[in-house]
């Protein structure tokens, strides 16, 4: 299998971020193609129906 | 004074953007506070203890949100509360934007996308990390507070793929020249950097580009990579990697002490590196610098960027100019305006690593500190929210940054500390860190002038001498721009170093007792 940290390193970041939209800015900022995720706590972050949605799936 | 929310049901936003929300709202006429925060337990302990809580506020699940203002009077508030939109969204969206919701959404619009760079609470950012990694992707997790159990599945299920992760609690890295989430913009070059602690890489990296060398790539491998539990497997896939890449000639490997049997597990690793590697060991209490060891120990950041420079460019003569003749003469006369009871030192800091190899700086002064992330020797502060004698404080530490942003995008913790530490009348010398560089505060300096200033002119006003000594960690590429934040504190009284290293060695010789009369 190619190791893909190395193509990485080779190639440069091609991003997705999820969490603080601060860090798909900067790295807009900086050429980078980052794909934002809007990301929300699974379940409205219910912790049981969350552990009930993982077995389902 | 009257107090009042709105909870908006299932609508998550970030700390970062949350700290801007309730600063917007702050700064509006007649807000005597406000706040806005998902509606964790922890959260509504927080509002609680500011007098804002119990009612609505307690029917608030996690993935709610909640603003809460405390107004002078009836009329502000219900205005502030009126305009919940406004305060979240002052410019609207992009017409036609459509949000992406998941991973698998995004990998849809970028698929030849190669990392996943998460922030999200930690109590879900394993099964994020997990999912990226199925979907080939290497991870930057940011994210702190994962389970040490689920790092070691994550860890080794990437091994199995050739993938990396970076993190947990992982704040920094550069990859091809790009920072990723706490980088400097540091010149692209022959030295290659793993680091268990963002702030050491910021330190390493920007140490190395004022050397005027360069990095190749920059990766964090989370606190606790190097620990027994976890075995240095990040570690060893950044190092596998830094060996092929063709930029990187110096790898340098920056971390606290490696657990026993990682340590001897890895020994023989570093050892058999194909190129020239530096390693410093932080907080390290002896050398751990095997007999007939091929690569190079060192104690210090500082004497790691020095090193690796060296070692880069081949050659042995120091990397970094000497000590100038006028940090002498700074250091008498700062130390002659110090007079009994003011003796001692209190550390605010705001990067961890700074905070720790102070500690270890001091130490090797014969200096013994306090401290809510003390070294080994150095007693643990009973309450991290009261200094006692000479005290270093991290204020980036979880009980200070439980529910809200690091001190190094938002100062209003260390601004409180600063003025509480300026009413001691026995302190004699603050060290304060600024950290520049993406993502971080767009004014570190200047966000802090005024209670430096009102900290000095305290002191001056009780018939004393408050020492203000700093740290400056980035580069002139940063958009806080170096030169312009080391005049700002200059200008408030500090003396400035660009290096923690430089700074904590300066607050040592200044607490020493006096040698001989002051002139003058």
């Amino acid at each position: 299998m190619a190791d893909r940290l190395e193509e990485l390193l080779d190639k440069g970041p091609l991003a997705v971020n999820l969490g603080v939209e601060d860090f798909a800015n900067s790295l807009k900022s900086q050429g980078v193609e980052v794909v934002h995720v809007d990301w929300t706590p699974p379940a409205g972050g219910d912790r049981e129906m969350m552990e009930l949605l993982e077995q389902l799936l | 004074m009257v107090t009042g929310c709105v909870i908006r049901k299932n609508e998550y936003h970030d700390s970062v953007f949350l700290m801007r929300v309730a600063r917007r709202i702050s700064e509006q006429k007649g807000v005597l506070q406000a706040a806005a925060l998902m509606g964790t337990e922890k959260n509504k302990g927080l509002l609680a203890e500011i007098g804002i809580g119990g009612g609505e506020i307690e029917t608030a699940a996690s993935g709610d949100l909640i603003i809460a203002v405390q107004a002078e009077d009836a009329g502000t508030l219900s205005a502030v509360l009126g305009n919940v939109e406004g305060w979240l969204h002052p410019s609207p969206d992009r017409p036609g934007a459509i949000p992406v919701r998941t991973l698998e959404e995004a990998l849809g619009r970028q698929p030849h996308s190669n990392l996943a760079v998460i922030s999200i609470p930690g109590q879900y950012a394993a099964r994020e990390a997990r999912r990226a990694l199925e979907r080939g992707l290497n991870v930057f997790l940011f994210s702190d507070h994962v389970p040490v159990k689920d790092e070691l599945a994550l860890k080794e299920y990437a091994r199995e793929k050739g993938l990396m992760v970076l993190g947990p609690d992982c704040g920094t890295a550069i990859i091809g020249g790009k920072g990723i989430g706490f980088a400097n913009a540091v010149r692209r070059g022959p030295i290659g950097v793993i680091g268990a602690s963002g702030t050491g890489i910021q330190e390493f990296t920007t140490l190395v580009h004022h050397a005027g060398s360069g990095i190749s790539h920059a990766l964090g491998t989370g606190s606790r990579d190097l620990s027994d539990e976890i075995g240095g497997i990040s570690a060893r896939s950044a190092l596998a990697a830094l060996e092929s890449d063709p930029l990187t000639k110096v790898i340098a490997l920056i971390s606290k002490p490696p657990g026993e049997k990682t340590l001897a597990q890895l020994f023989p690793r570093l050892q058999s590196c194909s190129k020239p590697l530096v390693a410093c060991f932080l907080g390290s209490g002896k050398s751990i610098q095997a007999e007939k060891a091929s690569y190079r120990t060192v104690r210090t950041l500082d004497a790691a960027a020095a090193k690796a420079v060296q070692m880069a460019a081949g050659r042995e003569k120091a990397a970094f100019p000497a000590e100038s003749p006028d940090i002498r003469t700074l250091l008498q006369k700062e130390k002659c305006g110090i007079r009994p009871p003011r003796r001692f030192l209190r550390g605010i800091f705001a990067g961890g690593t700074f905070c720790y190899q102070a500690q270890q700086i001091l130490a090797d002064a014969g200096v013994s500190a306090y401290s809510n992330a003390p070294l080994e020797g150095n007693q643990k502060l009973p309450d991290a929210g009261r200094s006692l004698d000479h005290t270093l404080v991290d204020m980036g530490a979880d009980e200070f940054t439980s529910g809200r942003p690091h001190p190094m995008i938002d100062a209003s913790l260390r601004r409180e500390r600063i003025l509480q530490e300026a009413e001691d009348p026995e302190v004699a010398v603050l060290l304060l860190d600024f950290i520049l560089g993406f993502n971080a505060s767009a004014d570190p300096a200047g966000d802090l002038v005024a209670p430096i200033t009102r900290a000095k002119a305290a002191a001056k006003e009780k018939g004393g001498f408050l020492s203000i000594v700093a740290s400056v960690c980035g580069t002139e590429g940063d958009s806080q721009d170096f030169v312009r934040q080391v005049k700002k504190l200059e200008e408030a009284g500090a003396v400035v170093f660009p290096s923690s290293a430089r700074a904590a060695q300066f607050c040592a010789d200044l607490i020493r007792p006096q040698e001989g009369g002051c002139r003058g």
